[in-house]
């Protein structure tokens, strides 16, 4: 068995992190304001925000790029996760609300007197943290056995997981549901008593979604590199023929498919905080399929590559909707078909090329290396 | 769970046939590994099937041969649990109802089964396919932290050799020739461990050399392994066969040497009356 990573892929992984985990959380937290090299509260919580979406993508990839079932609906499990975390900020409001009651002000506004069931333990940190990963990693499980059992596959997997998110979203839109309709959740105060909005929570947020996402991707990487992850990739290619090798590939799916589910969630619950608001918007459907377009863009079943396509597409966006709103919506959509046209390897298929040009000038015409198949 | 191999490849272990102790085990002490009784299998009102009745006994090569739509293919499909039959009884040993079992079931207790189509995990190198196809627990989670043993890696080697892909192992699959592919699926099948080998068409769009390398691997695992080939091209069944099963129109037509269903006249009326 080999390395996890190169040394040189370690190394890169290692400066990475420790640029964007010691150097950016000193810099901001150590230099006043107004010094030059001051890293603003707006990059940290940028870059946060980013690593969240990252590992969203890298949890997209193990399931489209490694195991060949595209989900339009991964931005359901995110926001779960989310709101399940959110609950507990809501509860750490305690009576500093709008409406000075011990109930979120939401549910003063309904008129309702006390907290539903669903709501019981939720002022508890370690309740919370159960809490972001159970459901987001139960409805994966129920939704997932069902849908596999009756080998739902391809593009019908892709419409139904569509839906899913859909009928998610119309649910929590209503007020009843006991989940802030569609103002969701916002005006968070503390963590644990601690302030939210304070530069070093606002720090400790960015470290933990570093950590986790570097934590993310050792997991991720390990998987791929066992015999379970050249079993998904075969899963992918030639599934039926896994079968007949007495492989029985419903529960190798349902794994990594809740496991994805699990990890978008956790994702969704360190974006909350630095975010300051969760809302229904976050299970639409257009920001399910923004995800696929990250791994698309970044390139499929190479783990770094939908990373990189995270922060490539958000960065982007964050330029985009400020230079140009009306027009973000078309550049996306430009750039999935073109991507899908012109770079089906991605960035990371794009960088390979490079090199091999870089490396052997003179061989001017040389070939891409062949695309591998990837269905879905 | 290490079940004891009866036959290793290249007939080295060897258990004996009598009482076995796993209950995973298929029991041939008392007659046939494949028994096929009267199985009639419909689609929408045509006998794909019909009354059919086919024994192979144990270290046995047998060859199926018969037109197109005689039920060659769904005879296997029956075999290995893609299809279920109407009627009739299959049985593989004393013990397995193959009418009852899951296909993935029937494919751990033994029955190993080739596809017309070379179908290999493309994208995997030849080595790992040899590796994912071989016989170890197949559940999801030894797989996290499965490592080849010593013999198994010894048995993926040897496979390599019989198969005449030893110095390919690195190479990806998808990059093979077509009989390549053929053997290597061949080969998957081997280290399966199987007790019952089905081989549907092995040298389809094959070329000469490479349909002459199949007959003398098929030979080379006579005896060690219980083998049945499904096979249009006369000439490649004429160097393997030992025993001729001639399907028509769902079931036995004739049954013997080569020779002898040549020299059947129903037979004959079959594929040149017409």
């Amino acid at each position: 068995m080999t390395r996890l990573f190169s040394l040189r892929a370690w190394s890169a992984v290692f400066t990475v992190t420790a640029v964007l985990l010691v150097v950016l959380p000193v810099l901001h937290l150590a230099l006043p304001a107004d010094h030059p090299l001051h890293v603003s509260s707006f990059w940290i919580t940028l870059l946060g925000k980013f690593m969240c979406y990252a590992v969203v993508a890298l949890a997209m990839d193990l399931i489209w790029g490694y195991t060949g079932i595209l989900s339009l609906g991964q931005g359901l499990f995110f926001a779960l996760g989310g709101y399940a975390f959110g609950m507990y900020l809501m509860r750490q409001i305690g009576r500093d609300g709008v409406y000075g009651s011990q109930l979120p002000d939401f549910m003063v506004f309904l008129d309702w007197k006390e907290l539903p069931w669903y709501w019981t333990g939720t002022d508890s940190l370690a309740w919370a943290l159960v809490l972001v990963v159970a459901a987001p990693g139960l409805v994966a499980f129920v939704f997932g056995y069902f849908a596999f059992r009756s080998r739902i596959k391809g593009v019908y997997f892709s419409i139904i997981t569509q839906a899913l998110t859909f009928a998610a979203m119309l649910a929590f839109f209503r007020n009843d549901m006991g989940f802030g309709g569609n103002n969701g959740f916002t005006d968070f105060k503390r963590i644990a008593g601690y302030p939210v909005t304070a530069p070093e929570m606002r720090t400790l947020l960015y470290v933990l979604s570093g950590l986790y996402l570097l934590a993310a991707l050792v997991l991720a990487r390990w998987l791929v590199h066992s015999k379970f992850g050249r079993v998904l990739t075969a899963i992918r290619d030639q599934e039926s023929r896994l079968l007949f090798l007495g492989y029985r590939t419903l529960w190798f799916k349902l794994s990594i498919w809740t496991l994805a589910a699990i990890m978008s969630g956790i994702a969704g619950a360190l974006y909350v905080p630095q975010v300051g608001i969760i809302n229904p918007s976050e299970m639409g459907p257009a920001n399910s399929i923004e995800i696929a377009i990250w791994a698309a863009v970044g390139g499929r079943g190479t783990l770094i590559g939908p990373i990189a396509g995270a922060f490539a597409v958000n960065g982007a966006k964050s330029w985009f909707t400020v230079a140009y709103p009306e027009y973000w919506l078309f550049f996306l959509g430009a750039l999935f078909v073109g991507v899908t046209l012109l770079m089906p390897r991605g960035l990371v298929g794009l960088w390979s090329q490079l090199r091999s040009r870089i490396g052997r000038p003179a061989a001017g015409t040389l070939a891409a290396p062949p695309a591998r198949q990837e269905p879905g | 769970m290490d079940a004891p191999a009866i036959h290793g490849l290249g007939g080295s272990a060897s258990v004996g046939y009598g009482h076995p102790v796993d209950p995973d085990q298929v029991d041939t002490s008392h007659g046939p590994i494949l028994y096929l009784e009267d199985i009639t299998v419909s689609f929408d009102g045509f006998r794909a099937l019909n009354k059919l009745n086919l024994t192979i006994d144990r270290g046995e090569l047998r060859c199926v041969i018969g037109p197109n739509g005689a039920g060659k293919t769904t005879m296997m499909d029956v075999i290995t649990g893609k299809t279920r039959p109407d009627e009739g009884s299959a049985f593989f040993g004393q013990t397995f109802d193959l009418r009852r079992l899951p296909d993935t079931e029937i494919a751990r207790l033994g029955i190993g089964r080739k596809f017309q189509k070379p179908t290999v995990f493309e994208s995997h190198t030849v080595f790992e396919n040899l590796e994912l196809a071989m016989k170890t627990d197949k559940r999801v989670r030894p797989t996290l932290w499965a490592r080849l043993s010593p013999a198994q890696r010894d048995l993926i080697e040897r496979t390599l050799v019989t198969t005449g892909l030893d110095g390919n192992q690195q190479r990806l699959a998808g990059a093979l020739s077509h009989g390549q592919k053929q053997w290597l699926e061949i080969g998957m099948l081997l280290v399966q461990e199987p007790q019952l080998v089905l081989l549907d068409e092995p040298v389809a769009g094959m070329t000469d050399a490479e349909t002459e390398r199949t007959a003398e691997l098929i030979l080379e695992l006579e005896g060690s392994h219980s083998i049945m080939v499904v096979e249009h091209d006369m000439d490649f069944v004429a160097k393997i066969a030992r025993k001729v099963t001639v399907l028509h129109e769902g079931s036995v037509l004739a049954e013997g040497s080569l020779a002898q269903v040549q020299g059947n006249e129903r037979v004959i009326e079959v594929y040149l009356g017409r």
